[in-house]
């Protein structure tokens, strides 16, 4: 009888990428909790829209592509990337405001250069930046006032039809500027005690988003004891943010405190679930410390000393862009070297 | 306690070990023929000593290595020679090689054996030639002849002796079972490798997944120096570069051997082997296999012989045939699949899997590489797999040799990590053969362009030459005109000098009809280079050109021949023979248009001063 002719190794273990994306899913979960039991639907409206769209432009351009499209959609990629926009986007942005940051995240940030694995940027970031740019308004002025989801926060019907409407800016009163943004504006005329007396605030670092931050660390945690992201990216990404933090910034009267930094805005978000796509990040040890420490301390340079409130996805597109010089200049050392070998051969360094 | 290091990387699949310890060693028998492929370990293939239906003795010797590195190959029982012809043996590619096929005549009779009691009143090189003659090479991985293994080279001395019992692939078990059944032969046969390279420390690395040959080898060594280091499971431990990482905390040299610091690493069959051949004078005929999978009723490992089918000693395990989907030849992350089960056992066959289609399934279809870095995380090697797999897929190969390529050890973690599934082990094996093609192809190149080179030097070279005695040629013929001259103005004056002159010519004409009649003797007849040595020196010059024209045309013609016999025999091809011929025949040609240049030129040389007039 005819034998299988395969190549070595004929074990493989089972954890295709469509299961490590579902991994990522399941981790973002306690986030998405956190953000919807403490800002209301918002959220939860957004990452279902957002997944929904993700998909059907992924299946679309497929098509166009000529690629086999159920192979593709199976991944769970392009579900990822919706996620991740619907989790990082306000929770009353208008629907419009959704679709263009993931159309543009799939199609032109990830489809266009290639499909999954040959995008240079992360695609989530990019449309997020893009709509951030764009749409100024309906991305500063939609954020939820936190409030408890069975206590104060608008239903989901009121939610559902807010986004729906299109509207630029939600209903006045269920809405409220960032912890961040709140901070930073008031604190060059304010002492740090009054800027705190802002509701945002609430008892701990900064209500609500405080517990989302926590859930998120959470399910970055589960994500590296999984094995699913290594502990780099993460670890470089916070260690410069809080170096920034406290060489710069440790002032409370006149900086953001560090308890802000990491506690408020996308912090552990970006640290874990956004700077760790391995497609756009650095490859080695030594460079996914460095390229998430590169992000950490562009988003403090940027909250403090630049014009947005929050930085994650900046940050994350400008290390993207270092990513090869990176590489570049990070190789591991081999065994049996004595040292690693840099740069591409006929190149100095 | 032995203080342990960890490599980088790894990785722990199920292991699938239990399958086939559950029986002791059992003895595989004699089967109807023994297929002995005359190469079955690196180096060069032997040669066969014996004749087609001749009768030979079990442990005869049946096929030596005249030169180069090897080591002969025994008859693993008596009986006939009943071929010497190619057929499939283990490798890769499925491809056939030469065999000797025994037949057995089932009396199974020893040939005249020596054992030596004790080795240490005997010279060092003395044992490593029973080593040697008992056709002894590693049993573990590439097969490298154990005796020159056993002789470093004079300025590495081998302090660390690392007898390597990890056995980390999956599946196979036959290093286990051969260390819990035959732990006085392993020990004893590090004992004679460790008096041999005489090293300050002796060790054997193990898995903690054997305890029993743990415990039968902590037994064995009771009271001796010689250490058991039990290592974490993990996969690749039993890599050699690895173990020599867990064991010493060193790493071996890229591209450099144990040797080069110091360590030796010895396979346990190996050490089995060097006892049998040293205390009782058996060479190697027979080896441990394991025959495991779930295709096989009874799996367990046997003491097979040499040339044992593959088919032979699947029937004694109770094949399914319908079952098995895949053979693999060694463990399931470095084996290679077979083609056909008629393939013999060799020295370094340790497993066989005849694995169901849901033990081990097709991979799934290959999807893009996303950069997870899982395959960096699991290499041993510390690579960058995935930066290697994006220039092997667009031949960047420069690239990819910059990123350490040729230090991948094959091992596979990589792949079996990939959640991409992208056979990255094959993409890297095309990356080495294609760079090694490139390599040869240069080396080919160089080599012709050299050969180019010096033609050209030496084509002018001749003409420099030529030159010179063109010019020797042209003063003498002036000097002669003028001394003429001279004379002639002379014998208007002395009659007696014109009779003088007269006799000297007759004599210079002898000489010159002398000449002619040797050089037409001397001509082979029928060659076409035929030299006119007898013309007057004006007139010979454009005969000695016809020469070296035909002669740099037949060097010229010898060079493309020699080409392309060079390139045959790198492709080897099958008209490499036809080719040798023709170079033998312009060589000769080649000679034969020198030798009547060079003949021509001493004529002409002879002739010159012949024809000189004396005073």
């Amino acid at each position: 009888m005819a034998f299988v002719q395969q190549s070595s190794p004929h074990a493989h273990s089972a954890r295709p990428t469509s299961r490590v994306m579902l991994w990522v899913l399941i981790a973002a979960l306690p986030g998405l909790l956190a953000q919807t039991l403490f800002f209301g639907w918002g959220n939860l409206i957004n990452v279902v829209f957002c997944i929904a769209v993700a998909i059907a432009s992924e299946a679309a351009l497929l098509k166009l592509r000529k690629k086999p499209v159920a192979f593709f959609i199976k991944d769970n990629t392009a579900a990822v990337t919706g996620l991740l926009l619907g989790l990082s986007l306000p929770q009353f942005a208008p629907w419009w405001v959704s679709a263009v940051a993931v159309i543009s995240a799939i199609v032109v940030a990830k489809q266009l250069y290639g499909g999954l694995g040959s995008n240079p940027f992360n695609p989530a970031m990019v449309g997020y930046a893009l709509v951030l740019v764009s749409f100024p308004v309906a991305m500063t002025t939609n954020w939820a006032e936190p409030a408890m989801l069975w206590d104060g926060a608008p239903g989901f019907g009121e939610t559902l039809a807010t986004i729906a409407s299109g509207q630029q800016t939600a209903v006045d009163g269920w809405t409220m500027a960032t912890p961040l943004d709140e901070y930073k504006h008031k604190i060059t005329t304010h002492t740090a005690a009054e800027v705190l007396n802002h509701p945002t605030f609430g008892e701990g670092v900064a209500k609500g988003w405080e517990w989302v931050n926590a859930a998120f660390l959470a399910g970055g945690l589960l994500l590296i004891g999984l094995r699913i992201i290594s502990w780099h990216i993460p670890a470089g990404f916070l260690g410069g943010l809080i170096v920034m933090s406290l060489a710069f910034g440790n002032n409370a009267d006149l900086y953001s405190p560090l308890s802000l930094h990491l506690l408020a805005g996308g912090t552990m978000l970006g640290a874990f679930f956004i700077a760790t796509d391995p497609v756009s990040a650095a490859t080695s040890h030594q460079g996914k410390l460095i390229y998430g420490a590169g992000i950490g301390i562009l988003i403090y340079l940027i909250r403090t000393w630049g014009n947005y409130p929050d930085a994650v996805a900046f940050s994350v597109l400008l290390m993207n862009f270092a990513v090869p010089f990176i590489d570049h200049y990070t190789p591991p050392r081999t065994y049996g070297h004595h040292k690693a070998r840099r740069g591409v051969p006929g190149s100095q360094g | 306690m032995t203080q342990l290091w960890d490599f980088s990387g790894g990785i722990h699949p199920p292991e699938h070990k239990d399958i086939s310890t559950a029986r002791p060693i059992r003895n595989a028998g004699v089967p109807d023929y023994l297929i002995l492929p005359l190469q079955q370990h690196i180096g060069d293939p032997a040669e066969a000593i014996v004749e087609v239906g001749e009768r030979v003795l079990k442990g005869q010797k049946i096929a030596d290595v005249k030169t180069g590195i090897g080591v002969p190959v025994h008859a693993p029982t008596s009986g006939v020679i009943e071929s010497i012809a190619d057929f499939p043996v283990p490798h890769p590619s499925g491809m056939a090689d030469r065999c000797i096929t025994l037949k057995p005549d089932g009396e199974d009779q020893w040939c005249l054996r020596s054992p030596v009691a004790d080795y240490r009143s005997l010279e060092r090189d003395e044992v490593l030639q029973i080593i040697h003659d008992a056709g002894i090479s590693g049993m573990g991985g590439a097969g490298f002849p154990t005796n020159i293994k056993l002789r470093p080279p004079r300025d590495r001395k081998v302090s660390t002796l690392i007898l390597n019992g990890a056995e980390c692939e999956p599946y196979i078990t036959a290093d286990d079972m051969t260390m819990r059944e035959k732990a006085d032969e392993v020990v004893a046969g590090l004992k004679i490798m460790a008096w041999i390279l005489r090293p300050e420390r002796c060790v054997i690395g193990i898995e903690d997944n054997k305890p029993e040959a743990i415990a039968a080898l902590r037994k064995a060594t009771e009271g001796t120096q010689t250490e058991i280091a039990v290592v974490p499971t993990k996969y690749p431990s039993g890599g050699e570069k690895q173990l020599i990482q867990i064991l010493t905390g060193m790493e071996v040299p890229s591209g450099g051997i144990p040797a080069d610091i110091g360590v030796m690493c010895q396979n346990i069959g190996t050490a089995v082997a060097v006892a049998q051949a040293v205390f009782e004078g058996t060479p190697l005929i027979s080896r441990v296999v394991t025959i495991t999978g779930e295709a096989v009723r009874e799996p367990g490992n046997f003491e097979a012989l040499i040339g044992t089918p593959i088919e032979h000693l699947l029937e004694q395990a109770g094949i399914n045939q319908d079952a098995v989907s895949r053979l693999v030849l060694g463990g399931p992350m470095m084996g290679y699949t077979l083609t056909t089960e008629a393939v013999p056992v060799i020295k370094t066959t340790n497993c066989v899997i005849a694995a169901t289609a849901t033990e081990l399934p097709a991979p799934p279809p290959e999807q893009p590489c996303i950069r997870c870095g899982q395959c960096a995380e699991a290499c041993p090697m510390e690579l960058l797999p995935q930066q290697l797999f994006w220039h092997a897929k667009a031949t960047e190969f420069e690239k990819a040799e910059h990123l350490n390529l040729f230090d991948c050890i094959e091992c596979g973690a990589c792949s079996y990590v990939c959640p991409s599934s992208i056979p990255l082990v094959q993409y890297y094996r095309f990356a080495k053969g294609e760079i090694r093609a490139q390599q040869a192809e240069q080396l080919k190149a160089d080599r012709a362009r050299e050969r180019f080179e010096a033609r050209q030097a030496r084509l002018e070279r001749e003409q420099q030459e030529k030159e010179l005695r063109r010019k020797e040629r042209a003063k003498a013929a002036a000097d002669a005109a003028a001394k003429k001259q001279a004379e002639a103005e002379k014998a208007t004056d002395e009659g007696e000098a014109v009779d003088e002159r007269a006799a000297k010519s007759a004599l210079v004409e002898q000489a010159l009809a002398r000449k002619k009649a040797k050089a037409e003797a001397s001509q082979p007849p029928g060659s076409s280079a035929a030299p006119a040595p007898s013309a007057p020196p004006a007139e010979q010059k454009p005969d000695i050109e016809a020469l070296e024209k035909q002669l740099s045309q037949a060097q010229s013609k010898l060079d493309t021949m020699q080409g392309m016999l060079d390139y045959a025999k790198a492709q080897q091809a099958d008209n490499v023979e036809k080719l040798e011929r023709a170079v033998a025949k312009n060589h000769d040609r080649v000679q034969r248009a020198e030798e009547a240049l060079s003949e021509a030129r001493e004529k002409l040389a002879a002739g010159l001063t012949e024809s000189q007039p004396t005073h």
